[in-house]
């Protein structure tokens, strides 16, 4: 073995950093730090403290795409269920528009068994079952509403702020603030299962106008997990680094002669880019967790699935990644065919993640990781408490877009457990407790994290923009 | 009481703000520059609520407008016994307490708001006071003036051009020197990447390193200038700033056709349009008079805006946004104005209300195009063969139809004759159908009167198909055409389908309720031909009806500009119809638009042999005339109608449709989406939208500009073209200014302004506002000439210094803001992957047309709603194509473009980010696009002529335009030798490293040698350099 080879691979992207600083004869780092500069150079993704102390130090959020139904799952409604088939009152359908509804609609009962779960007794649906063994660690919010009512601008507004594309993506913000405390790899993964992108596109974790380090690398569960990460065929490991160091022994001669900080920073690069190639696909492999595990989770190595996306966010957060956004598509229970219809379609959709998330759950608290990361679930708004328009006379049942009260639930990273927050009407229409905008809970989440939503900002042209907009209220209730 | 506690705190203040002036650093400097020192600091800190905006303002009585400090008479009024500034005295000025008071309740700005202001601010204020509290209009409001030229006496600098007397003179000032001029291939390889985007050839790098001339690099410069290379590279930049993309964006993003703009921009680079009627023609081209085709695909400037269609939204609420896009994306490209804000209120910083927000929004309002699908109106282009092809046809047409006119010409009675039947609707009676038989599938309301005219009720299925069954009339005879009426409406309506049949009773109970499922027993239609409409909207025509898409919403017809008119469209049965026993007629009505449905309606049949067409509006007038009142453009018009429609002209009728079929057959080589105005009786009322909201309007607005700006030419009216021309006067302060800095920094990483996308006054200042200034007016005054900008630009001795970094340089001007150095900086994703294209020899130069899908990894995934986003690679050498040429998907942007900073175009980009991340170093090490660069590389360098070393040093010549070191061929040697002595252990690998993706080795190539080379290649590929310009 090539000592000085060794040696590189031994020196931590952090302390190469600094040596080759020192060489430069001592150039201090903050100098550097103006965005405009030729040759910045500092860390992005340095870890960094948050205005407070907090207990939340990674994120794992599920967003079922496309918005499950509240009332079949979390929001437990007899009196509509008792009013199923009668007319939608007048008084709730005036001056709203729906996606795909006009007329007077039927009200739609839940077609489930409700029970109440865990210490504190939560009422959860029978679609969900595994859930209900982890209810003591769930924080309910059923009082949540949106401005939007349209899958895309909805999506967005939930993850960016702003129901228009091009606002940096929540988990772009936390990365931005905190970095990321594993050196190799991403700090910001995103994991995609059925099929399809989430309806914003990439703009559901694009940095917007943050630095693009800040932006989701998006892995993919078959061939490459990040993109180029493999050697190109027929180019083993030894050969890989035996072509980086001639590239690196030229680039420091370049280094010597031009002074450039850049160019140091490309000979970190390359060296990080060689520890993920290393590094990412084995985090990636599933298939070196214990059977039991995998089968814990009902996850399959080598598919693609939403379990199999559970189990990887447990170990990219072991391994110190910040942020993990999960997207899985197909939430959207209009009725318009069976499988996204609120009677077999939604018990078979929800049979695919409610295993792996109440595993997720427990399988972090095991390994008192549960603590330290939040775990946020939900959609982009609700579903209406009547049938759906256009699918009025068909057998299989349906709700439309609902942007006035929906239900996200978190877990763990310093929120109260078996709790159950704000409260709708009771045919679940709108918010008659402790109302819960969009913008109030991202600045909860940001709190959590440690931030003062109204602090994390960045200037772009000449403004200082916010996750929040202008907007947001610390929920301080749900805070354990 | 009130009055006489304020008069003790006034008393107080100045007590306090006394004291204060004792302890506060006297500035030693001379006078304050309101535009360098205080504005800066008011826009920071005050603005926010004591700016434009009157309904954000806090301060002072409410009477008197609250305490403003945006303007000279806000701050010095009298706001409630006392003024903000009392200019030359501090201690009585408001503004001064303020941000001094000791009292937490009084001290501006608000703990909750922001930082205190340091010492040093409070300084500058009181000194802005004392000095008379004067304002300036902010520098960038200010129409450019040529400054003079500075006198450079030192000999040591190298003066080319002016630009050199203004960086030299910043230079003295901060005592930085000019770095010595850059070596020849430095200065080679640096030019060619910033003017044509490719490194140059070994051949070009020789010429010009052997030049021994005078004006060697000059010469050089023309020849990069030159190249169609130019465009291409350039064009770059623009499309960022025109948000061009491949795809119409949002949740389904599917792909859009409108790359002929992108070429429209290419060609207009290298030609070296002037930069005015470049604008002009993006603006406005429709409204330049006799447009040419050219300047209609340049409106396509904006119709980059994105189209949602995903199900269920709104198309005004889109419209409105593609709208407010274009005022922003205007604001932002030539004028470096962020206007956004100003949508919801007035603007915080800058002078703009919301009012003047909503009447550049009308100036945009008015354009047809209304977020649809197919994205209308479109431009067809066809090719040159196509052209000729059309007239011919043309010709032909209207040579039979003069023909036939000629041979009727003589039958004036028989012709007259007609015309009274025409008008009489001669041969048509009134269908009247039971209720019972009529039904939609929404199960609307329905309603029949005596007429036979349909009234179907309120209903919001997106999409609808009416069945109406009749009997025919007892004696009535065969029935040989259908006419469709529709009276006068307020809403407008689009029909999509219209079809006949006859049905038995047993098929009429065969019910089809959903028509994505065919009828089980498939019962066939008659055919309906030859329609005629009263009126056809554009890209609506009556021959849509039946065409045979149903639900194709923009198949159909439709009459908008005519809605206050009773309609009708009429068609002729190929063969006539006998209903049986039991049997009735059906006609369907198929609808696509929601909200756009037919409310009300009737039919007519008629039993002649040729039936009556339907009259045209426009021949209406002419047909109520007596024939000798006609003037003889109208008899001609009747004439050719008739002639269009004699019963006994059939055949050469036919002959006529035959020709016109083959017309509407000759499919456009491209289409591209344009802007149109509305007709003016379409015109669109535009108002204010509170707080932004498309729904909730106020005030109306006319068109105009924002009055902090000079006036609209007076030539012009406030349309697009007069903003259009507006941008480019010469009065505009901003534009120039804004062109200018946005080419220096493409050439030296950073503008003069540092902020080039905010020039007001949250921007930053300029760092050489003479400098920025000279060249604005020099642009200005030599026809806006883009190259003639670049030359002073790139033949300055600024720009030619080496960008070598002293540790004196790097500790004094780290960001090189004054220019002791010439500029290294990373270059932009599409040069990235040009450059590995033309070094290793792979590229393919073709120019222009559809865009191309180079490899990309596959995701496996759709977008929302939408298709896949994987794409099948292009064949051949497209693969091969410049970056420029790539297809520009918005929801999913080439991955490896991406990773070097490439923007999604979802909105206009002014600047892209330069980041070095290791995502980066994944991309060029292993993307099998830069594996084949590599293999097509390693390939070359094997096949010159010479030992080893020869071979590498050409390497470095290829690809970094310079000889190599001793050591750094060297490098690469060790490297090809261990890894072919490696390779030449293990064949297998060694022939997958040499082949895949590129192909076959040569005839008896050693595996190893070629597998060593690619591994070299690869090397040679990823060193910094290469991503720099030195």
């Amino acid at each position: 073995m090539n000592p000085a080879l060794e040696n590189i691979r031994n020196t931590t992207r952090r302390h190469f950093l600094k040596q080759t600083f020192s060489g430069l004869g001592g150039v201090a780092l903050g100098s550097l730090v103006n965005p405009h500069a030729a040759g910045r150079l500092v860390d992005p993704m340095a870890a960094k403290q948050p205005h407070f102390p907090a207990k939340a130090k990674h994120v794992i959020y599920l967003h079922l795409t496309g918005s499950p139904p509240n009332l079949d799952l979390y929001d437990y409604k007899p009196e509509l269920i008792k009013r199923d088939g009668q007319d939608c009152p007048e008084e709730f359908l005036k001056g709203k528009q729906f996606g795909f509804t006009t007329g007077t609609p039927k009200l739609l009962g839940a077609r489930r068994k409700w029970g109440r779960y865990g210490k504190n007794g939560l009422w959860l649906s029978d679609a969900i079952p595994h859930l209900h063994e982890v209810a003591d660690d769930l924080c309910m919010i059923h009082s949540l509403n949106t401005d939007q009512f349209n899958h895309a601008p909805g999506e967005l507004f939930v993850l960016t702020g702003s129901s228009r594309p091009g606002r940096p993506s929540f988990g772009s913000w936390v990365t931005y603030g905190l970095g990321s405390p594993n050196e190799d790899l991403p700090g910001f993964i995103v994991l995609i299962s059925s099929g399809s992108q989430p309806n914003g596109g990439k703009n559901s974790f694009g940095n917007g106008f943050l630095p693009p380090v800040y932006q989701g690398v998006q892995c993919r569960s078959s061939g490459d997990p990040v993109l180029y990460v493999t050697n190109p065929e027929g180019m083993d490991d030894v050969t890989r680094r035996r072509s980086l160091d001639a590239i690196q022994q030229i680039n420091a001669i370049h280094a010597e002669e031009y002074g450039h900080p850049e160019t140091l920073t490309r000979i970190a690069q390359y060296e990080l880019a060689y520890r993920m190639q290393t590094s990412v696909p084995e985090v990636m492999d599933i298939s070196r967790e214990p059977k039991n595990m995998i089968e814990a989770y009902g996850a399959e190595p080598g598919a693609s699935s939403f379990a199999n996306n559970c189990l990887l966010a447990r170990r990219l957060v072991e391994k110190g990644v910040r942020f993990v956004q999960l997207f899985d598509w197909g939430w959207d229970f209009h009725g318009t065919n069976k499988s996204t219809g609120i009677g077999q379609g939604l018990v078979d959709k929800c049979a695919t993640v409610d295993k792996p998330i109440a595993m997720l759950i427990k399988d972090l608290k095991q390994r008192g990781l549960l603590e330290e990361t939040l775990i946020i679930c939900g959609g982009e708004f609700g579903r209406t408490p009547f049938r759906e328009g256009r699918t009025a006379a068909s057998k299989v049942l349906g709700r439309d877009h609902y942007p006035d009260c929906f239900t996200i639930w978190m877990a763990g990273g310093g929120v109260k457990g078996g709790y159950s927050y704000g409260a709708t009407d009771e045919l679940g229409f709108s918010v008659t407790e402790n109302k819960v905008h969009v913008h109030d809970f991202q600045a909860t989440l940001m709190h959590l994290l440690g931030f003062d939503h109204k602090r994390l900002t960045y200037r772009f042209q000449g403004r200082d923009y916010r996750l929040t907009d202008v907007h947001g209220k610390v929920v301080q209730d749900l805070i354990a | 009481m009130e009055s006489l506690t304020h008069c003790m705190r006034i008393t107080f203040r100045i007590l306090v703000v006394a004291t204060l002036a004792l302890v506060l650093p006297q500035s030693s400097q001379a006078r304050v520059d309101f535009n360098r020192d205080i504005r800066p600091i008011l826009s920071e800190n005050c603005f926010q609520c004591h700016g434009p905006d009157e309904k954000a303002r806090k301060g002072g009585s409410i009477k008197t407008g609250g305490l403003r400090l945006d303007s000279h008479t806000g701050a010095t009024r009298d706001i409630g016994g006392y003024a903000a500034v009392v200019p030359g005295n501090p201690t009585q000025s408001e503004l001064i307490y303020l941000i001094t008071a000791e009292d937490e309740e009084d001290r501006m700005p608000p703990k909750e708001e922001g930082d205190r202001l340091d010492k040093n601010q409070i300084g500058l204020l009181w000194q802005w006071v004392e000095e008379g509290g004067h304002y300036d209009v902010h520098w960038a409001y200010q129409k450019p003036r040529q400054p003079d030229v500075p006198r450079i006496e030192s000999v040591d600098l190298r003066i080319n051009n002016p630009v050199d007397n203004f960086i030299s003179e910043k230079l003295v000032s901060n005592d930085l020197t000019q770095s010595p001029e850059a070596n020849p291939y430095a200065l080679a390889r640096r030019a060619a990447l910033d003017l044509t985007g490719l490194p140059p050839t070994p051949k070009e790098v020789h010429a010009f390193v052997k030049d021994g001339r005078p004006k060697a690099f000059e010469r050089y410069v023309q020849m990069l200038l030159d190249k169609p290379a130019y465009g291409e590279h350039w064009a770059r930049m623009w499309l960022d700033l025109a948000r061009y993309a491949d795809s119409a964006g949002y949740a389904d993003d599917p792909l859009r056709e409108i790359w002929a703009y992108r070429d429209y921009v290419i060609r207009s680079f290298n030609q070296n349009k002037p930069f005015d009627q470049f604008t002009i023609e993006q603006i406005a081209g429709d409204l330049i008079k006799n447009p040419t085709t050219e300047q209609l695909v340049a409106t396509a400037f904006h119709r980059n805006t994105k189209t949602n269609s995903e199900g269920g939204t709104n198309d005004e609420e889109f419209r409105n946004e593609a709208v407010v896009d274009r005022v922003n994306t205007t604001m932002a490209v030539w004028m470096a104005t962020t206007i956004d804000c100003a949508q919801c209120h007035t603007h915080k910083y800058d002078p703009i209300s919301q009012e003047e927000y909503f009447k550049m929004f009308a100036i945009f309002n008015n354009t047809v195009d209304e977020d649809r699908k197919d994205e209308m109106p479109l431009l067809p282009l066809y090719t040159q063969e196509q052209k000729a092809k059309k007239r011919s046809l043309d010709t032909q047409i209207a040579d039979l139809r003069q023909s036939f006119a000629e041979k009727l010409s003589g039958e004036k009675d028989l012709r007259h004759a007609w015309e009274q039947r025409l008008i009489s609707e001669d041969g048509w009676i009134p269908l009247v159908p039971d209720r019972l038989d009529i039904e939609t599938d929404s199960k609307a309301e329905i309603m029949v009167d005596e007429d036979g005219l349909i009234s179907v009720g309120d209903n919001a299925a997106p999409r609808d198909a009416y069945t109406i069954l009749a009997t025919i009339p007892e004696k009535f005879g065969s029935v040989t055409g259908l006419k469709l009426e529709v009276p006068a409406h307020e809403d407008i309506w689009v029909l999509n389908e219209i079809e006949l049949r006859t049905v038995t009773e047993a098929e009429r109970k065969d019910k089809d309720p959903n028509e994505e499922v065919e009828q089980k027993k498939i019962v066939p239609k008659h055919n309906l031909i030859r329609p005629s409409a009263s009126f056809e909207q554009e890209w609506y025509v009556a021959k849509d009806l039946i065409d045979g898409n149903r639900y194709d919403r923009f198949t159909g017809w439709a009459v908008k500009g005519n809605l206050d008119r009773s309609n009708q469209a009429a068609f002729d049965l190929a063969e006539p119809i006998e209903l049986g026993e039991g049997e009735k007629l059906q006609i369907k009505l198929f609808h696509n638009f929601p909200n756009r449905k037919l409310k009300q309606f009737k039919f007519q049949l008629s039993n002649l042999v040729k039936p009556m067409p339907a009259v045209p509006f426009t021949l209406l007038d002419p047909l109520t005339k007596k024939p000798e009142a006609r003037s003889r453009q109208e008899e001609a018009k009747l004439l050719r109608f008739f002639a269009d429609h004699y019963p006994k002209l059939a055949e050469e009728q036919t002959a006529i449709a035959d020709l016109q079929n083959k017309l509407y057959a000759i499919e456009p080589k491209t289409t591209v989406p344009v802007m149109r105005e509305v007709p003016k009786s379409q015109v669109r009322k535009t108002h204010i939208q509170h707080r932004g909201n498309y729904l909730d309007k106020r005030a109306e607005v006319t068109p105009g500009t924002p009055a902090i700006f000079p006036p609209i030419p007076k030539d012009s009216i406030s349309d697009r073209l007069g903003l259009a021309k507006w941008l480019v006067s010469n009065d505009n302060p901003l534009t120039a200014r804004v062109v200018v800095n946005r080419h220096w920094e493409a050439l030296f990483g950073q503008g003069l302004v540092l902020t080039s996308e905010e020039f007001g006054s949250q921007g930053e200042l300029p760092s050489h506002p003479e400098l920025l200034d000279w060249l604005a007016v020099e642009l200005m005054a030599n026809d806006w000439d883009l190259k003639r900008l670049l030359t002073l630009m790139v033949t300055s001795a600024t720009y030619r210094q080496s960008s070598k970094l002293i540790p004196k340089l790097l500790e004094k001007d780290p960001d090189n803001r004054w220019l002791a150095r010439g500029p290294r900086f990373r270059i932009s994703a599409e040069t990235v992957r040009d450059q590995a294209l033309a070094v290793s020899g792979l590229m393919n130069t073709a120019m222009y047309g559809p865009s191309v899908r180079p490899l990309q990894p596959e995701f496996g995934l759709k977008s929302a709603f939408g298709g896949v986003t994987d794409w099948e690679p292009s064949v051949g050498e497209d693969k091969y194509r410049r970056g420029i040429y790539t297809t520009w998907r918005r929801s999913n942007p080439y991955p490896s473009m991406v990773a070097f900073d490439a923007p999604n175009r979802e909105f206009c980009t002014i600047r892209r980010d330069r980041t070095n991340t290791p995502l980066q170093a994944l991309v060029t090490l292993n993307d099998p696009v830069y594996i084949e660069a590599s293999q097509a590389l390693g390939r070359r360098l094997e096949a010159i002529r010479g030992n080893l070393d020869e071979k590498l040093e050409y390497g470095f010549q290829l690809c970094l335009s310079r000889p190599p070191s001793e050591k750094e061929v060297e490098a690469l040697a060790g490297l090809y030798e261990d890894t072919r002595s490696r390779y030449s252990k293990n064949y297998k690998s060694a022939m997958k490293m040499a082949t895949i993706p590129i192909g076959d080795l040569p005839q008896g190539a050693n595996a190893a040698q070629f597998a060593a080379w690619t591994v070299v290649g690869n090397a040679l590929l990823n060193l910094d350099e290469m991503f720099l310009k030195r």
